[in-house]
């Protein structure tokens, strides 16, 4: 009446690589994997696209000026002699004020909110502080320009002309606007990146390097400082590396305050220019296939100095985040 | 000797403590500065018309930003469109499909393309799609937004796909589900709230910015019609009325600045709140 | 549900504005900032009388409409400093030039204290912008101004930071009042500034100079007179020292009328005469003279038209002075040119 030994007899699929293609085709989980595959490269060929625009359309500028671009300071558009040095030197003396100034502030709120405050109102003042961190460019510049400026010119100028006038740095004429204060709105800007990226490293410092610490006699600050710090401290720098990509690509707040003009000067208080900047005040109107190269041709130096920041700030998180650092007591 | 030394010690761990806490002080009260400020002088400047009134003439007061407004809102839609989808496809592939190496390359070309600044991005849309067709239009604009949007949402989406726990697909996969229909139907479903908020961070992030909008989407007195046209935004009105010396003009950058930050905070309060009550995912 | 729904009727929303309403000629045009508050007028106007039009313009700078012209991204453009022969033979496209109205680039100021109009020698504005003259209280501006009291503040300079026919202009005068200016940096849209903060636009040098005290720029009449704020009365090639008005801006053109060339193209800066105005000029619509699209041709002339007749009646309430008649005589003849 019975079977003897039921046998489930489905065809069995061939092995892995003898199926035919049509029938690969019309098998769903084949058909998935293709699909997203062929969106996942869309990323790279977007990515491969970007470069190679950049990199087309700077031929011209290239072509012309090879390496000496780097360092002239000319930036002529009658003459067509072109120069990326006053825009490179205003991109980074804004950014390394902003860190000044972002950097020891964030770092101790950071400290405080990963060390000191209660959970509760550590995660309540970090997810305010990722609000911030959304607000967006152009409101800044728009606080810059009404705020900012005119605090700098009245109360902030006069004071750092009194306090520190002596170094070379604060020396001339106060306008208002200049590196100064771009590099003070561009550190509130960035204060928030910091904050939040040190907050979420110096947590997963394990407890006991802190118990460790305190057991040996170490008062809370020297066992935050001296222990718990340099555990994250590959950490601490990423998040300082991305937020100087950051303060780098930045672009209309610094625009909005910086004066605008393509010169190297000592002085903070002296107008100035950036990358950034330049390429959006003049790249509708770049009469002539040279400038609107020129001005590429920069946009692909700023790429490449974020691309080179952003890669080396992936690594230091990373690395905090699987093995921990080193230094401990 | 260690007396004096001690009371160093200790009296330096209660100025650095205080001083962390100052820090901390001060960075919120510059939070709560900025946007006290925003919301006060945007407040007192927003009126009716600048929801529904179109720019008037230089030099004349009133008017408004109703185009700049619904132009800001196509330009999210249209990065949206296209940002998006490959934005959610490559996490899944990320996150289901990956084999190492290609995986590891598009991870690492992912997070590229999020520290490319905007300004180049805007460079790359021109070169692309407004030499060629020699116009500016809404779709180069909505193409820049586009391209920026992907690499938050391809990190979403496979931060919370691979969230889900082992015992969903297990389960999917003993009821007889094969891979793409387990994904379809049980993964993605439950990773939903997290990859939808994740996609509306990606755009909230987008809304404000300009630079990339400057020579794409250009900008527009009127209304823009369909998707060639250049486009009036709500970052670029701000930007323009901003630095002018109109006081009338001022005023409504305030309104501007005030519009665009309560579509931003609140886009991202929103995703934050549910993210932190429902958890990273949800069962079916 | 609900979200889907809503979802719909906001996507019908936007695909509501997604498609033209038959008829509309839409044009875009950008350039120079110095006409920019007349020609809002006139698009405004125009756009009333003939609701199916559209011209939005942008003011990005001259030196933007000269580019975004011969990229082909916008259908005309505009400048008040006219292409030179070397564009107009890069360009692809012929351009023809048709001026629109004139008026005046005027030094402005913010001196705490100063409260009448400061008189500028050549020689002292070709100084202040080459970095010489650094005070406010140099002799050179000092006795152009006797009885007035000049503060030693330092002079904070503003120029252009974009591509401007308002530099031109500017640089132009200074070029023909002082040889140094001439050889050093040289007339263009955008020169190499010895000195200065940059500001984008008219719009963009106005704001800097009405937030930053002892501040110097030059801009278009218009904007200093609706932004109330200070300027000087600059020494003409006379000799005179003439504040910027219409009839200052029409003596300086009424030398040329008669003799304008067949392109239009022609410097009115440092004209002679002792009610000339030194810096002042016309400022050109850049029009394609192929138009293929028929509709958008037959929008520009009669545009035009009627910029030439009806619409030079809003100069003068915003401070242009009106084209002369014989040019105006010339520009309809021109017209036809467009094809």
């Amino acid at each position: 009446m019975g079977t003897s030994a039921t046998t489930i007899d489905h065809a069995a699929p061939p092995p892995a690589g003898q199926r035919s293609f049509v029938s690969r085709l019309t098998d769903g989980d084949e058909v998935a994997h293709l699909i997203t595959l062929v969106f996942a490269a869309a990323i790279l060929l977007i990515t491969s696209l970007l470069v190679y625009e950049l990199w087309i359309n700077s031929t011209l500028s290239r072509a012309k000026f090879g390496w000496v671009f780097f360092w002239t300071r000319t930036w002529d558009p009658v003459s067509g002699d072109f120069g990326a040095a006053p825009f490179i030197y205003g991109t980074l003396v804004t950014a390394v004020v902003s860190l000044v100034i972002a950097v020891p502030l964030g770092l101790a709120a950071a400290i405080f909110l990963a060390e000191l405050a209660p959970r509760r109102v550590s995660d309540s003042i970090a997810f305010l502080i990722d609000l911030l961190a959304a607000v967006p460019s152009v409101i800044y510049g728009l606080l810059g320009i009404f705020v900012i400026v005119p605090l700098m010119r009245t109360t902030i100028g006069p004071f750092l002309k009194t306090t520190l006038g002596f170094l070379p740095f604060f020396k001339g004429p106060n306008y208002g606007v200049g590196f100064l204060t771009a590099g003070i709105v561009l550190a509130i800007m960035i204060v928030p990146f910091i904050i939040s990226v040190s907050r979420e490293v110096l947590l997963t410092v394990p407890r006991e390097q802190r118990e460790a610490a305190m057991g040996l006699g170490a008062t809370r600050w020297e066992s935050t400082w001296q222990v718990v710090v340099p555990w994250a401290r590959t950490g601490v720098m990423g998040s300082i590396f991305l937020a100087l990509a950051r303060a780098l690509g930045e672009t209309m707040a610094v625009t909005m305050v910086i004066g605008n003009d393509p010169k190297i000067a000592a002085s903070l208080f002296a107008p100035g220019y950036t990358i950034a900047a330049v390429i959006a005040n003049e790249f509708t109107e770049a009469t002539g296939n040279l400038y609107l190269s020129a001005l590429i041709e920069l946009g692909l130096v700023l790429f490449l100095m974020t691309f080179i920041l952003n890669g080396l700030a992936r690594i230091l998180i990373v690395a905090t985040e699987r093995g921990g650092g080193h230094g401990a007591a | 000797m260690s007396d004096i030394r001690l009371v160093w010690r200790k009296g330096l761990n209660i100025v650095m403590l205080t001083l962390t806490g100052v820090a901390c002080f001060a960075v919120v009260a510059v939070l709560f500065m900025i946007l006290g400020y925003l919301i006060w002088n945007g407040g007192k400047s927003l009126n009716w018309d600048f929801f529904t009134q179109l720019p008037k003439p230089v030099g004349e007061v009133g008017g408004g930003m109703a185009n700049a407004i619904v132009g800001s809102l196509k330009l999210l839609g249209l990065a949206a469109v296209i940002g998006l989808p490959i934005g959610l496809m490559a996490g899944v592939y990320l996150a289901e499909f990956g084999g190492s190496v290609f995986s590891f390359v598009t991870r690492y070309t992912t997070d590229l393309l999020n520290g490319v600044p905007s300004i180049v991005m805007g460079i790359f849309a021109y070169t692309l799609l407004v030499l060629p067709v020699k116009h500016f239009s809404a779709l180069a604009g909505g193409m820049a937004l586009g391209v920026m949007v992907v690499p938050i949402t391809v990190r979403a989406t496979e931060e919370f796909l691979r969230a889900v726990p082992k015992s969903m697909r297990e389960g999917a996969m003993a009821l007889g589900a094969s891979k793409w229909k387990t994904i379809a139907t049980v993964i993605l479903p439950a990773a939903s709230g997290g990859i939808v908020t994740g996609m509306l961070l990606s755009l909230a992030r987008v809304a404000g910015e300009t630079a990339p909008l400057l020579f794409t989407a250009f900008s527009n007195r009127f209304w823009s019609p369909g998707l060639n046209q250049p486009i009036a935004s709500l970052p670029v009105m701000i930007y323009t009325y901003a630095i002018a010396p109109y006081d009338d003009w001022h005023r409504q950058a305030w309104a501007a600045g005030l519009v665009l930050l309560a579509m931003v905070l609140v886009a991202n309060l929103g995703c934050r709140l549910v993210l932190n009550r429902r958890g990273a995912y949800r069962s079916v | 549900m609900k979200r889907l729904s809503l979802i719909a009727s906001l996507l019908l929303g936007l695909a509501g504005t997604a498609f033209a309403q038959g008829g509309t000629v839409l044009l875009n045009a950008a350039g120079a900032t110095f006409p920019y508050p007349i020609y809002s007028k006139w698009f405004d106007v125009y756009h009333t009388a003939h609701p199916n039009v559209q011209i939005n313009y942008q003011s990005i700078g001259s030196g933007g409409g000269i580019r975004q012209l011969q990229a082909g991204t916008v259908d005309f453009g505009a400048s008040d400093g006219p292409m030179t022969d070397e564009q107009l033979a890069q360009s692809k496209v012929k351009v023809l030039h048709f001026p629109t109205v004139l008026g005046a680039v005027v030094p402005t100021y913010n001196v705490s204290g100063v409260t009448n109009d400061l008189n500028f020698t050549q020689k002292a504005l070709a100084g202040i912008y080459l970095g010489t003259i650094t005070k406010w209280n140099d002799p050179e501006i000092a006795k152009a101004n006797p009885g007035v009291k000049l503060p030693g503040d330092d002079i904070v300079v503003v120029h252009r930071s974009d591509g401007s026919g308002t530099s031109y202009i500017f640089t132009d005068f200074l070029s023909k009042a002082s040889g140094d200016w001439k050889s050093k940096v040289g007339a263009a849209t955008s020169v190499n500034w010895p000195v200065g903060l940059g500001g984008k636009g008219n719009e963009g040098v106005t704001g800097l100079v009405k937030q930053t005290p002892g501040s110097i720029g030059y801009i278009e009449l218009v904007y200093a007179v609706q932004n109330k704020i200070d300027y000087g009365k600059v020494q003409n090639a006379a000799g005179k020292f003439v504040k910027a008005d219409l009839a200052g801006v029409t003596a300086a053109a009424a030398g040329v009328a008669k003799a304008i060339p067949d392109d239009f193209r022609v410097s009115i800066t440092n004209a002679p005469g002792p009610a000339s105005y030194p810096i002042s000029s016309f400022t050109w619509l850049l029009i394609p003279a192929q138009i293929p699209d028929a509709a958008k041709k037959n929008v520009i002339k009669d545009f035009l038209k009627w910029m030439l007749t009806d619409g030079q009646n809003y100069n003068e309430g915003l401070f242009y002075s009106k084209l002369p008649s014989l040019v105006v005589t010339k520009e309809m003849k021109a017209i036809a040119l467009i094809q």
